[in-house]
């Protein structure tokens, strides 16, 4: 037994603190959500402003992953054509689970203006999406705001089952 | 499957016309009127049979067959030191002539003159590469191959450049259809899923705008709305009242912040009536 000498009666019970397996889990998982490095377009480059110091994604304890293998979230950020989809779908699939899709901007979620045989229209063809980011190009701000929302969409979801695999097939 | 519509015709129609639009023609000078350029062309002319030649805004045009190019923009590069080749394309004219024009965009950067030589291909036919002369002609022909189908012999890589390679068609036709055309609307689901997911990931929705009155999981008609993924058809949608939240009043701490619009009580309302 660790002789420790916390007494936990003192203030009240204030050293003790009580909460749900779900709660500690996702308060974990919503607060470091780490995207992958991954532009398309434009979009990409209101996503690079957010990660700046300006905007600071690092506050939400989003830090950009330049890798599939350590990151919790894809943000679709810009114009996905028909030959590039194949590769974005390969490098979802690389990520680990749990792991969430933010499609930023009006390309990713329709097809935007590019309504054309090279477009995909909208990312949700491809992979499953969380979070509809609309602007042509959205700001940093509101990209920060989706992020929220995936925050408070990860809070609600329960932590300790396992999770339903998100499968567009 | 979609509704197959012959698109023969559409270098025909005219889809707009401006009433009072009068087409500008440019001015087409004899070959003749330019020192450099006439020189050039007498001595191309020895080489090559030139069909027409005309200057238009400052530019040699001149038509040859497709079998002379090598031969042609060889003399054009090494006597006549065109030593630039800025851009070499197709116009499809398969509609109105059954064939390609291919034009070569030379400059001589020492006589600072450009030529354009054009040269007309039948659909189907083949034409030489000036990959040999003009290491820029590799990509461009590339290009002129996926966008166009017009394949170029003795080339180094003779494969698509933009396209994916197993794509279907080729998208700068006049007949290709902007929106792709079958095998282009499942090109993702095919690759990534296979032809069986078609029907559940359904077909491309192009009107990114359109609103279905009936579907209920995407949309909540106002002042209609009805739990999401309630099956509703016309008639059967119940009237759910708007209401706001400021109904009956807001109040904080005990004081009245918005007291809620009374008709009957209001006064001014009232007299006015």
């Amino acid at each position: 037994m660790a002789q420790h000498k916390v007494n936990y009666l003192q203030d009240g019970g204030e050293a003790i603190k009580l909460t749900t397996v779900d709660k500690i889990v996702n308060f974990g998982r919503s607060n470091s959500i780490w995207p992958m490095t991954y532009g398309l377009a434009c979009c990409a480059i209101e996503m690079m402003a957010s990660g700046g110091s300006r905007f600071d994604f690092d506050r939400f304890g989003t830090i950009f992953r330049a890798s599939p293998r350590q990151s919790d979230v894809i943000v679709v950020a810009g114009t996905l054509t028909k030959k590039h989809a194949e590769f974005m779908r390969r490098l979802y699939d690389q990520m680990p689970d749990p792991k969430w899709v933010i499609s930023m901007g009006s390309c990713a979620n329709t097809g935007g203006m590019f309504n054309t045989y090279a477009t995909v229209q909208g990312v949700d063809r491809v992979v499953p999406v969380d979070i509809y980011l609309p602007g042509c190009a959205p700001r940093p701000e509101t990209l920060q705001y989706a992020l929220m929302m995936l925050q408070r969409k990860i809070r609600r979801e329960p932590a300790s089952m396992a999770q339903r695999a998100k499968r567009l097939i | 499957m979609r509704a197959y519509k012959p698109k023969n015709d559409v270098q025909k129609k005219s889809y707009y016309n401006d009433r009072f639009y009068i087409t500008p023609s440019l001015q087409r000078k004899t070959v003749y009127s330019d020192s450099v350029f006439s020189a050039d062309y007498l001595s191309l002319k020895n080489i090559v049979d030139i069909s027409e030649s005309y200057i238009e805004l400052d530019h040699m045009v001149i038509y040859i067959n497709p079998e002379d190019n090598i031969k042609a923009i060889k003399h054009l590069r090494d006597i006549r030191a065109y030593d630039f080749m800025v851009e070499l394309s197709a116009i499809d004219y398969v509609a109105s002539k059954g064939g390609f024009e291919i034009f070569y965009e030379l400059l001589s950067t020492t006589k600072r003159k450009r030529i354009r030589v054009k040269t007309f291909v039948k659909e189907g036919q083949a034409i030489e590469s000036v990959n040999p002369l003009f290491r820029m002609a590799d990509w461009s022909e590339r290009e002129m191959y996926d966008m166009y189908g017009i394949v170029s012999n003795n080339h180094p890589f003779m494969k698509r450049i933009l396209m994916p390679d197993d794509w279907q068609g080729h998208p700068l036709l006049k007949t290709y259809p902007l929106q792709g055309d079958e095998a282009a609307s499942w090109y993702e689901v095919d690759k990534i899923f296979g032809k069986e997911a078609r029907d559940i990931v359904g077909p491309e929705l192009r009107d990114a705008a359109c609103v279905d009155r009936y579907d209920t999981d995407r949309f909540a008609r106002l002042g209609h709305e009805v739990p999401k993924g309630t099956p509703i058809s016309e008639g059967n949608e119940p009237d759910t009242p708007i209401r706001y939240q400021e109904e009956g009043g807001v109040q904080l701490f005990g004081v009245k912040l918005v007291t809620p619009f009374d008709e009957i009580e209001k006064e001014q309302l009232k007299q006015r009536k």
